[in-house]
């Protein structure tokens, strides 16, 4: 190929997915997430020069997402904390079923972590992108996103009480509902 | 009586528990049909620029 000049924005589609995904487990709304994955790739598309060609594009992506996010919740403060009344809401309403670990602890524990343990463990323990990746993602330091990390993880297991031996049995269901809590399909 | 509040070691086998189950959600959501809307929006732009770019080198042509 002699094609030096392949636009990286062609790659914008491969991170779709992913960026729909980061966008749910941020607003835990299906419409507020297309609306923000949307914003995202207007903004990739016109600030395109300043991907740093090579780089992570997933990455820089992600930092464009939350960076919108953070912003327009700023402006929006209330609106998200109906998203959250809504999604407790709905919480309350999945039957118990038999011993194991209800959908309702699990969402439950994971809705009681602050956005930045959320993100966090989003970033590092869902997405796969490394400690110094997500700091540099938000903005922060390493240690910073070890310990957020480290919280969320310590607090999601206290919520729940999981036993010694971390036994937790969480079906596809229960952990698809935490991080498509209203993606209504 | 009041629960003596138990100091919880780190639990090495419930972190990679909730890890591996947090991935798996992420995953199902990220490998969903992406809706039209994005895939239409890129077009669009794509579109505007291809379209932008013929202007200026139809406008480069006539300067030359």
């Amino acid at each position: 190929m002699t094609d030096n000049l392949a636009d990286p924005r062609d790659d914008l589609v491969n991170h779709l997915g992913a960026l729909r995904a980061f966008a749910i487990s941020l607003t835990r709304n299906s419409a507020t997430a297309d609306d923000l994955v949307q914003d995202t790739l207007v903004k990739a598309w016109t600030n395109i020069e300043k991907f740093e060609a090579g780089s992570n594009m997933r990455a820089w992506l992600f930092t464009i997402l939350r960076n919108t996010f953070y912003s327009l919740r700023r402006k929006r403060k209330r609106e998200v904390e109906d998203a959250d009344g809504a999604l407790s809401g709905s919480l309350a309403q999945k039957p118990d079923h038999d011993g194991r670990l209800h959908m309702r602890d699990f969402s439950a524990a994971f809705a009681q972590l602050n956005d930045e343990q959320r993100e966090a463990l989003v970033l590092v323990g869902a997405s796969g992108f490394s400690y110094d990746e997500a700091a540099e993602m938000c903005g922060v330091k390493t240690g910073t996103i070890k310990s957020r990390v480290n919280r969320a993880r310590a607090r999601l297991a206290e919520l729940m009480d999981l036993d010694e031996d971390g036994q937790m049995e969480l079906t596809d269901t229960v952990t698809a509902g935490i991080v498509a809590q209203q993606s209504a399909a | 009586m009041t629960q003596p509040q138990r100091a919880r070691p780190r639990n090495e086998q419930a972190d990679r528990e909730i890890d591996e189950n947090l991935k798996r959600a992420f995953d199902k959501v990220a490998s969903e049909p992406v809706p039209d809307r994005f895939t239409d929006l890129l077009k669009q732009l794509k579109e505007k620029e291809t379209q932008e770019k013929a202007k200026q080198s139809e406008e480069h042509t006539s300067n030359d």
